[in-house]
C-alpha cells in the first residue's frame, strides 16, 4: 500500500495513483470473518459467564455429578477434535488443488460434525427423559443454553459445509470458493476451541464440584 | 372458522389486539393511514417505485445508505419526539387530584417506547448514517468492505423500526422502561405482546448494527488510501473506528441478554426468574455491559465531528491530534469498566462501588483533555460562526455541565440519593442531546453540502439552533431542581402541588424544543426550493480540511476518479496549499459493486420472523426462517458481484465537473 508514496521524477508531490489497481477480491474478508468470530467469542463468553454465576443454582434439583456421564461426553469431544484434523486434511488437499480429495474430506468432516450433535442431541433427551429440564433450575437453563448455543453453531458450520461442497463440486476451487473454505475453517476450529472450555468448564469442573 | 384454526394462523392476534379502546392511538393510526396512503399514493402516481427500488432500496453504495440511515433518524425522531412531548403535557397535567390525559397502561409504553426509539432508532441510524457516508470518503476508499452487507445492515435497522411502529397499532409495546428489567419484564408480570415487541425490534435492528460495525471496521482497516497510516486518519475515522469497535465488542453482549430473557419468557427457563435459582441482577449487570459502551457509541463519533467542524471553522489544524486520539482510544477501553454505576444501589457492597465510581471519574480526564483541545483549537484562530460550529459551541456548553453532573453521579452515596431520581433523567438528557444530538445537527449542516451540491439556509438553521438550545434548558433545568426534591422518574401522577411550576417550564422547553424540529424540517424544504442560491459547485464550501472535499458534490459513485495519496493529517489542507492540480486525462474503468436486492428481502423475511415470534404464529415463523436461509444461500451462488464503470462515464462525469470548476471561476 505505501510503496507508491514517493516523490515523482520531478519532485513535485504525488497527490493521487495515476496508475491504481484495485484491491483484489476478498482484501478484506479474512480480518472481516476474524472480527465477526471474536464477536460470536463474546457471545461463548457471556453464556459462560452466565453459566459461572448460575451453574451452582441447582434449586433442589439434579447436579452435575449426578447427569453428566463423562465417557459419553469423551467420545463426544474426540468426534468434534477428530473432525477438526480431518477439516485440516481438506485444508491441505485444497492447497494441492484436488478437488474429489478435498471433497471426501469435507464429506468425513461432516459425518464426525453430525456425529457430534447426534450424541448431544442423545445426551439431551436422555436428561430431559430423567427429569432434568431446562426449566428445572437456572444450572439446567445455563448449561443447555451454553451446550445448545455451541451445538447450534456446529450445526450452522454443518449446513454451510454442505453449501460449499455443492459449490466447490459445481464450480470447483476457484478462488472464491477457497476464500469461503478458509472463512468455514476458522469457523469450525473456533467451535473447537469453544468446546474445549464447554468440556472443560462445564463437565469436568462440573463432575468434579 | 374454529378457534383453534384461527389460533393456529394468527396465535394470539385476534381483533381485540387492536387497541381500539385509546382514541388517542386511534386518531394517530387515521393521521399515519391517511399520510401513508397519501405518499404510497404519491409514489404510485409519479412512478416513482421503480426509480426507488432500483436507485436506493437495492443501492450497495454507501452514500445513499448514509443518507436512507439519516432519513430513517429524523423519521423516527418525530415519533420518539411525540412520546416525549406527551409525557411532557401527562406531567404538567396531573396535578392536584387530576390523572392527566393518558392512562397508566398507555404512559408506560410511551416511556418505554420513548427511550428505545430515540437510542436505538434515531441516535444509532443518525451516527450509522454519518459514519458510512462520510469515512470512506475521509480515507479515500471507494466504497465500504463489505457493500452487500451494509445494504443488509441498513434494511434490518429498518426491520427494527418497523416492528417498534406496528406496536404502535397492533397489540402494545412494553410497559417495562427502555431497558425491560426483569423480574417486571418476566411472562409471569408481563403476559402480554409488549415485551416481545421488544425484544424482536432489538434483536433484528441489533444484528444490523453488529454486521455495520465488524464492515466499517474493515473498511477502516483496509481501504484507507496510500499514506493514509494510523495517525494521519481524520480524527472523525478514529472515533468512527473506536466506535464500531465498542459496537462489535458489546452489541453481541445485548443480543445474549435479550435471548435470555426470550427464553425465559417463551421456554420457561430460569435465568431472571425469582425462584428455581434465577438471578434478576444477572440480567442488569448483563444489560449494562452492553448499555454503558452503547452511551460511548453514541457519543464518539459526535466527538469526532466536532473536532472536524472547529478545526475547520476556526481555520486551524486542529490542535493535540494524538492527544485527541489517545483519549478516544482510552475512553473506548474504559467503557467497559464503569457500568455498575447504574446500580450502585444494588449493595454490591462499598469495595465495589467504590472501584465503579474512580473508574467512572476517570473517564472525566479524557473527556476534558478533548474539551480543552477544542478550545485551544479555537484559541486564536480565525473563527466563522456558521450552523455546525454554533452547534459545536452549544455542545461544549451543554456537555461540560452534562458531565459535571455526570461526575456528581459518580459518587456512590450521592448516587444513592439520585438514583432513579430525575436529576438523573436531566443528566443523560444533558450529555446525549448536548452531546449525540447537538452532534448529529453539526455533522448534518457541514456534511450537506457534501452530500447534496447546496448548503442548507442559514435562517431557518439559527431558528432551529436557538429553539433547540434554549428548549432544551427550559425542559431539562428544572428536571435537576426536581431531582434534587426527590422525584422519581416514570411517575404519571402526583401528590404535590408545589412541585407542578418546574413540570410546566419543563413542558414549554418541550414545545421549544418542538419548533426547533419544525423549524429544521422547514430548513430542509426551504434549502430544496432555494437549492439554486444555495449551490456549492466546488465541492469544498467550507474551505475544509480532510479528503471528502477534494472530489465533488454530490461526489461521483465511485468518490474519486483517481484513489487520492495523502501525506499529511489535514490530506485536503496540504493538497490545497501545495498546488494540487487535479486530474483531467488518463481515467480508466472503475471496478464497482452491484446493486442487489437480497439485503431487503432477507430483513424482510427477518421481520416477518420477528413479527410472527411476538404473536406466537409459529407457522410463519418457521416459513420466514425457512426464506432467509433458502434466500441467503441462494445469494451465495452469486458470484458475479461487481462491474467495471467505463472509462467513457468516468470521462463524462469528470469533464461535466471540469465545465463546472470552470464556471465558478
Amino acid at each position: 500500500m505505501t510503496a507508491a508514496v514517493h516523490p515523482s521524477q520531478t519532485g513535485e508531490p504525488v497527490f493521487y495513483l495515476a496508475d491504481e489497481h484495485p484491491h483484489p477480491e476478498g482484501w478484506s474478508t479474512s480480518l472481516g470473518f476474524w472480527i465477526y468470530l471474536m464477536s460470536d467469542c463474546l457471545i461463548f463468553a457471556i453464556l459462560f459467564a452466565t453459566y459461572g454465576v448460575l451453574g451452582g443454582n441447582y434449586a433442589a434439583g439434579p447436579a452435575p455429578k449426578d447427569l453428566f456421564d463423562l465417557t459419553l461426553v469423551a467420545v463426544n469431544t474426540s468426534m468434534l477434535l477428530l473432525s477438526s484434523i480431518t477439516y485440516g486434511f481438506a485444508m491441505l488437499t485444497m492447497q494441492q488443488n484436488k478437488v474429489a480429495q478435498t471433497q471426501a474430506w469435507l464429506a468425513i468432516t461432516g459425518l464426525f460434525g453430525a456425529a457430534f450433535i447426534g450424541i448431544e442431541l442423545f445426551e439431551f433427551a436422555h436428561m430431559i427423559h430423567e427429569g432434568a429440564t431446562p426449566q428445572r433450575s437456572a444450572f439446567l437453563s445455563a448449561f443447555f443454553t451454553l451446550v445448545g448455543t455451541h451445538g447450534l453453531h456446529v450445526t450452522c458450520g454443518l449446513i454451510w459445509l454442505v453449501t460449499l461442497m455443492v459449490q466447490v463440486g459445481k464450480f470447483g476451487l476457484i478462488e472464491a470458493n477457497r476464500r469461503r473454505l478458509m472463512c468455514l475453517s476458522m469457523f469450525w476450529h473456533f467451535l473447537d476451541v469453544v468446546w474445549i472450555g464447554v468440556f472443560t468448564f462445564v463437565y469436568l469442573l462440573g463432575v468434579l464440584r | 372458522m374454529s378457534p383453534d384454526l384461527l389460533k393456529l394462523i394468527f396465535g394470539r392476534l385476534g381483533l381485540e389486539s387492536l387497541p381500539l379502546h385509546e382514541p388517542i392511538v386511534v386518531g394517530t393510526f387515521v393521521v399515519v393511514a391517511l399520510g401513508g396512503a397519501a405518499l404510497l399514493g404519491a409514489l404510485t402516481y409519479f412512478r416513482l417505485w421503480g426509480y426507488l427500488w432500483r436507485e436506493w432500496f437495492t443501492t450497495v453504495d454507501h452514500k445513499r445508505i448514509g443518507i436512507m440511515y439519516m432519513i430513517l433518524g429524523i423519521v423516527m425522531l418525530l415519533r420518539g419526539f411525540a412520546d416525549a412531548l406527551m409525557m411532557r403535557g401527562q406531567q404538567m397535567l396531573a396535578f392536584n387530584g387530576s390523572e392527566g390525559y393518558l392512562n397508566a397502561h398507555h404512559y408506560d409504553q410511551i416511556f418505554t417506547a420513548h427511550g428505545v426509539i430515540m437510542i436505538f432508532f434515531v441516535a444509532m441510524p443518525l451516527v450509522t448514517g454519518l459514519m458510512n457516508y462520510v469515512v470512506p470518503l475521509q480515507i479515500g476508499a471507494r466504497d465500504v468492505s463489505f457493500p452487500f452487507l451494509n445494504n443488509f445492515s441498513f434494511w434490518m435497522t429498518v426491520g427494527g423500526a418497523v416492528l417498534v411502529m406496528a406496536s404502535l397499532f397492533i397489540g402494545e409495546f412494553a410497559r417495562t422502561g427502555w431497558l425491560a428489567y426483569p423480574p417486571l419484564s418476566n411472562i409471569g408480570y408481563s403476559p402480554d405482546v409488549g415485551v416481545d415487541y421488544y425484544i424482536w425490534a432489538l434483536q433484528v435492528a441489533g444484528v444490523g448494527t453488529t454486521l455495520s460495525g465488524i464492515n466499517l471496521i474493515c473498511t477502516i482497516v483496509k481501504l484507507r488510501c496510500p499514506g493514509m497510516t494510523m495517525m494521519k486518519m481524520p480524527v472523525f475515522t478514529w472515533t468512527s473506528l473506536c466506535t464500531n469497535v465498542l459496537i462489535v465488542a458489546s452489541f453481541p453482549v445485548l443480543t445474549v441478554v435479550l435471548a435470555l430473557l426470550s427464553l425465559d419468557r417463551y421456554v420457561g427457563t430460569n435465568f431472571f426468574t425469582n425462584d428455581f435459582g434465577g438471578s434478576p441482577m444477572m440480567y442488569v449487570n448483563l444489560i449494562w455491559i452492553w448499555g454503558h459502551p452503547e452511551v460511548y457509541i453514541l457519543v464518539l463519533p459526535a466527538f469526532g465531528i466536532f473536532s472536524e467542524v472547529t478545526s475547520t471553522f476556526s481555520g486551524k489544524r486542529l490542535f493535540g491530534y494524538t492527544s485527541m486520539v489517545y483519549a478516544t482510544v482510552v475512553i473506548t477501553i474504559l467503557s467497559y469498566l464503569v457500568w455498575l454505576h447504574h446500580f450502585f444501589t444494588m449493595g454490591s457492597g462499598a469495595s465495589v462501588n467504590s472501584f465503579f465510581g474512580i473508574t467512572t471519574m476517570i473517564i472525566s480526564i479524557p473527556t476534558g483533555a478533548k474539551m480543552f483541545n477544542w478550545l485551544f483549537t479555537m484559541y486564536r484562530g480565525r473563527i466563522r460562526y456558521e450552523l455546525p460550529m454554533m452547534w459545536t459551541i452549544a455542545f461544549m456548553l451543554t456537555f461540560v455541565i452534562g458531565g459535571m453532573t455526570g461526575v456528581l453521579l459518580a459518587v456512590p452515596p450521592a448516587d444513592f440519593v439520585l438514583h432513579n431520581s430525575l436529576f438523573l433523567i436531566a443528566h443523560f438528557h444533558n450529555v446525549i442531546i448536548g452531546g449525540v444530538v447537538f452532534g448529529a445537527f453539526a455533522g448534518i449542516n457541514y456534511w450537506f453540502p457534501k452530500a447534496f451540491g447546496f448548503k442548507l439556509d442559514p435562517f431557518w438553521g439559527k431558528m432551529s439552533f436557538w429553539f433547540w438550545v434554549t428548549g432544551f434548558y427550559l425542559a431539562f433545568m428544572p428536571l435537576y431542581v426536581l431531582g434534587l426534591m426527590g422525584v422519581t422518574r416514570r411517575l404519571r401522577v402526583f401528590d404535590d402541588p408545589s412541585l407542578q411550576i418546574w413540570f410546566v417550564i419543563a413542558a414549554i422547553g418541550a414545545v421549544f424544543v418542538f419548533i426547533g424540529i419544525l423549524a429544521m424540517l422547514m430548513q430542509f424544504a426551504v434549502s430544496l426550493l432555494k437549492r439554486e442560491q444555495l449551490k456549492d459547485v466546488t465541492g469544498d464550501p467550507w474551505d475544509a480540511r480532510t479528503l471528502e472535499w477534494a472530489t465533488s458534490s454530490p461526489p461521483p459513485d465511485y468518490n474519486f476518479a483517481f484513489t487520492p495519496v495523502v501525506h499529511d493529517n489535514d490530506a485536503w489542507w496540504d493538497m490545497k496549499r501545495r498546488g494540487y492540480q487535479r486530474p483531467l486525462t488518463g481515467f480508466k474503468p472503475i471496478h464497482m459493486p452491484s446493486s442487489t436486492g437480497t439485503g431487503i428481502i432477507l430483513a424482510g423475511f427477518a421481520t416477518a420472523m420477528g413479527f410472527a415470534l411476538v404473536w406466537y404464529m409459529w407457522w410463519l415463523a418457521a416459513l420466514s426462517f425457512i426464506a432467509m436461509l433458502a434466500v441467503g444461500i441462494g445469494h451465495t451462488f452469486n458470484y458475479h458481484r461487481d462491474f467495471d464503470i467505463p472509462a467513457d462515464d468516468v470521462i463524462r462525469t469528470e469533464d461535466a465537473r471540469t465545465k463546472l470548476l470552470a464556471g465558478a471561476k
